[in-house]
């Protein structure tokens, strides 16, 4: 048995009222390429961060032995010095400096006060040759295409001497062909003795590159498979780690809703980037929505599910739009304006309430009046009064926790703050809903309690539109299930018949384009 | 627990608190020089023009820190096309004033879409105006007059904006002043108390009768002490109509209407308010609009106090303005800061200003003492708000 490089020992990290990671372990043989599996949330991001200091010694239990030592690292250099090194999600390159000056950012080549540009530039081509790039590093990052910014990632990472390379979803943003090259340069590191960790949700990548796979489910490993046999692991089996749960009353029953006429439906809506206009984000989706419905839309991150919802919304995200919307059967033309889309009685509650959802300086009451500041002020006047009966009336109902209205948003816990956000598009009074990961990063009791309030939602004849990459909560709480991947809705079913390995299995095939 | 809700006060009111500590410092090294009626005259009309910048460049700070760089500049090229307007051409001053307010729009205008709809950085977009319009307003004054300035305005011209109301001979104590002090004093206790009894009625929490009383009735001391001294210097000055005009149009708009709101939520959270159906854009194109046309209102009282329109006229007022907002508690990021806020840094500023130059201080030392204030202010309200947290 070859020698173990690296062994993170019962590593425990909490978050302000999350255990995103209970007593992990992980071990790392010298030389393997080792892949980590699991659903979106699971931890996977928090394990990697954890072993390259982005979170430091301290704020987590458990231990880290790299090469035989316990480390504790309280940065991501102290993690590089020793050579691990992580390359993220999203590509952190500076589009507009030179591939060169890109590798060596932050760990620059020369004196201290002056840059030895010859030595970068040389280095850096070496380093180029290495991941099978023809281009100068003289030339600039945003002249190349995603697959080759992907490769001077990992140029960067071998310029930093890496010998445990940790790609986090190296291929979400590649298409099929430039994937393949980076997993088989992988394979070729592998052969000159580098040892890697893969994170990703492409189960085809999995078997065909790992000799290893940990399942992460829930902040906690499930089990390590090994890939070494003959046969390949089949993706069945490693669905079925990643996915399978007991779930026990997370959900509350909804009953008695009488579902009704279509509400909302669109028909072949397309929706293109709107940085790379050729690239579509919505490609000839239909759906709709029925009174009392609730409908949800599953789909792995970069699916297209947020471009969808906000496109409904008032063509809030994206270019070069085409499709019809119908509302209670009528076509409806709407203009490029949140404004005329919350008229016409439609709600985007975004996935990011800090960033575009609330505004964390002002008071619940003013959130909450934002999005229908004119059913609280008459002739552009507001009633004070009006407003703060409107804040206790939602504060009531939500049962969000605060001492008083007059509260900045900014001081509530995650909880709370998604109550809010809730709250000020319910007196919006919209029909149609679209929920945009209503219980992100908030616990399980809040998550209960939001639960509810889309159930009486739908008990008064509201349309929802639940989109999430929970899988447990869409099976949990929707009617019906649309399923999406790549920008196209590849499937739709019946709450009854919808399990989480038929939704898991119809993502992977369509994502292999079979 | 009242411990806390009197250092809570203290806080809340901390810069005018400052403000009335600097008075009485000043009080006593003038040996009382800064309490005299003319010094309250002077105080008004020496500040005139930065409250009212101060007014359009708050609504410009709150929508995110977005500043005007142009608007001291504007003023020189307004005031000189009001003098070719009135003194060159001759035009009626009602004419003048229209023409003057019409072109403050026009900028307004295309201020506002470079800005808002071409998305323009506004520093850079005004520093355009800040580089241009001296320039254009040098060489306007210099094409039509030998001294590079023009003078005298017409009087009525500056009996509109800076004559005094009912004028009396100094030192005869001005009734008229005086009563619409007490006017103001009464309108002031009033209307909290009828705000109490509102909101008692309709069963939401209200001010202690003590603490309303407390509160109206040192608004209603100020008032009165202001016009009893006012009244003693020959009357109101028309300039203060005009700046408290400003200030309570101000206030209202931004403390109770939705458009004031929206000032603050585009500053707060500029996509939150996208999503959130506002017209974000119409926002800022509001916002530079209006600064426009207050530096129009701003410049024909200073023009009218100089008698003349100069080449250096309006030189650093947009620095003024930004001082006041920034020394009265306006966030330099946006989304918070009142009107109220900013008429206490601009005193507060004219305040030491004015102390400043009665015991004759070097113009040298006063520019340093300036800055000095204005950092403090800043660093003090940077602190207040992380012990806050």
């Amino acid at each position: 048995m070859a020698k173990i490089l690296l062994e993170m020992k019962n590593i425990t990290k909490t978050f302000p009222g999350v255990k995103a990671l209970d007593n992990v372990n992980l071990q790392v043989e010298e030389g393997e390429i080792h892949a980590l599996v699991g659903e979106n949330g699971a931890g996977k991001s928090t394990l990697m961060n954890v072993l390259s200091g982005i979170y430091p010694y301290g704020t987590y239990e458990g231990d880290i032995i790299y090469d035989g030592q316990v480390c504790r690292f309280s940065n991501i250099k102290d993690s590089e010095k020793l050579g691990i090194v992580i390359i993220h999600q999203e590509l952190a390159l500076v589009p507009e400096m030179t591939i060169g000056e890109n590798m060596y950012l932050g760990n620059e080549c020369g004196h201290k006060f002056a840059i030895n540009w010859n030595k970068t530039y040389s280095e850096a081509d070496k380093y180029l040759k290495m991941v099978g790039l023809e281009e100068s590093s003289k030339v600039q990052v945003k002249t190349i295409g995603t697959g080759k910014q992907q490769l001077v990632e990992i140029a960067k990472a071998l310029a930093k001497k890496a010998k445990l390379l940790i790609l986090d979803e190296p291929t979400s943003s590649l298409n099929e062909e430039d994937s393949r090259a980076l997993l088989d340069l992988m394979l070729s590191f592998k052969k000159q003795g580098m040892t890697m960790i893969i994170i990703t949700h492409k189960l085809n990548e999995v078997s065909y590159v790992a000799d290893k796979i940990t399942v992460i489910r829930d902040g906690t490993t499930i089990e390590t498979i090994d890939n070494h046999g003959s046969e390949p692991v089949s993706e069945e089996r490693i669905i079925k780690g990643m996915v399978g749960r007991e779930m026990t009353n997370r959900f509350p029953k909804r009953e008695g809703v009488q579902i009704g006429e279509k509400e909302m439906e669109i028909s072949h809506w397309t929706v293109h980037h709107p940085l790379y206009p050729e690239r579509k984000v919505v490609d000839d989706v239909s759906m709709y929505v029925r009174k009392g419905e609730v409908v949800g839309i599953y789909g792995l991150m970069g699916a297209g599910r947020t471009e969808l919802a906000m496109s409904i919304f008032g063509q809030s995200y994206g270019v070069n739009f085409s499709g019809e919307l119908k509302l209670n059967g009528k076509p409806v033309k709407m203009k490029k304006s949140e404004a005329d889309a919350i008229r016409h009685k439609i709600a985007y509650v975004t996935e990011d309430r800090k960033g575009n959802g609330l505004v964390l300086s002002q008071s619940i009451k003013v959130n909450t009046s934002l999005a229908n500041l004119g059913a609280v002020s008459s002739r552009t006047v507001i009633d004070a009064d009006r407003e703060y009966a409107v804040a206790e009336e939602y504060r009531g109902k939500l049962k969000i926790k605060t001492p008083s209205v007059e509260q900045l948003v900014g001081n509530l816990s995650g909880g709370n703050q998604q109550k809010v956000l809730l709250a000020k598009w319910m007196f919006a009074e919209p029909d149609v809903l679209l929920l945009d990961e209503p219980t992100r990063g908030i616990d399980v009791g809040a998550k209960y309690e939001i639960y509810c309030i889309i159930n009486d939602l739908a008990a008064a004849g509201k349309c929802v539109v639940l989109i999430s990459s929970e899988l447990p909560e869409v099976l949990g709480m929707s009617d019906r299930i649309y399923i999406m991947n790549e920008a196209k809705m590849v499937g739709e079913m019946k709450a009854d018949e919808a399990t989480q390995e038929n939704i898991m299995a119809l993502i992977l095939r369509s994502g292999r384009g079979a | 627990m009242k411990n806390k809700s009197v250092s809570a006060a203290l806080k809340k009111n901390a810069m005018l608190i400052v403000l009335v500590l600097v008075y009485l410092f000043f009080l006593i090294l003038t040996k009382g020089g800064i309490f005299s009626p003319s010094s309250f005259t002077e105080l008004i009309n020496q500040n005139a023009y930065v409250y009212i910048l101060g007014a359009g460049m708050l609504m410009c700070m709150l929508t995110g820190g977005n500043i005007d760089l142009s608007c001291g500049a504007f003023v020189c090229l307004l005031g000189a096309l009001g003098g070719v307007f009135m003194i060159v051409q001759g035009m009626s001053t009602g004419l003048s004033i229209l023409l003057l307010l019409l072109i403050g729009i026009g900028y307004g205008v295309g201020l506002g879409f470079l800005i808002a709809y071409v998305h323009i950085p506004p520093w850079i977009a005004t520093l355009a105006g800040y580089l241009a319009f001296r320039g254009l307003g040098t060489s306007i004054l210099s094409a039509n007059s030998v001294t590079g300035s023009l003078a005298p305005f017409p009087t009525d011209f500056q009996s509109i904006f800076y004559g005094r109301i009912f004028p009396t001979e100094k030192g005869v104590f001005n009734w008229p002043c005086f009563l619409l002090g007490l006017l103001a004093a009464a309108a002031v206790v009033g209307l909290t108390f009828r705000n109490r009894q509102v909101r008692l009625k309709k069963g939401y929490e209200a001010d202690s009768v003590a603490s309303a009383a407390g509160k109206s009735g040192l608004g209603a001391a100020a008032i009165l002490l202001v016009t009893a001294r006012l009244a003693m210097d020959g009357g109101i000055p028309t300039t203060l109509l005009w700046v408290a005009g400003i200030i309570l149009i101000y206030s209202f708009i931004t403390s109770k209407t939705t458009i004031g709101r929206h000032f603050y939520i585009v500053g707060g959270n500029m996509e939150a308010a996208r999503l959130s159906g506002v017209n974000t854009r119409r926002v800022m194109f509001v916002a530079y609009l209006n600064m426009a046309v207050l530096t129009a209102i701003a410049t024909m009282t200073v023009v009218a106090r100089s008698q003349s329109a100069y080449a250096d006229v309006g030189k650093n007022f947009e620095m003024d303005a930004i001082s006041a907002c920034v020394v009265g508690g306006v966030s330099a990021s946006g989304g918070a800061g009142t009107v109220l806020g900013m008429v206490i840094g601009a005193t507060l500023i004219g305040v030491i200003n004015l102390g400043m130059s009665l015991i004759s201080l070097d113009a040298n030392y006063q520019r340093v003492i300036k800055g000095l204030v204005l950092l403090a202010a800043v660093v003090f309200d940077i602190l207040s708000k992380k012990r806050g947290k």
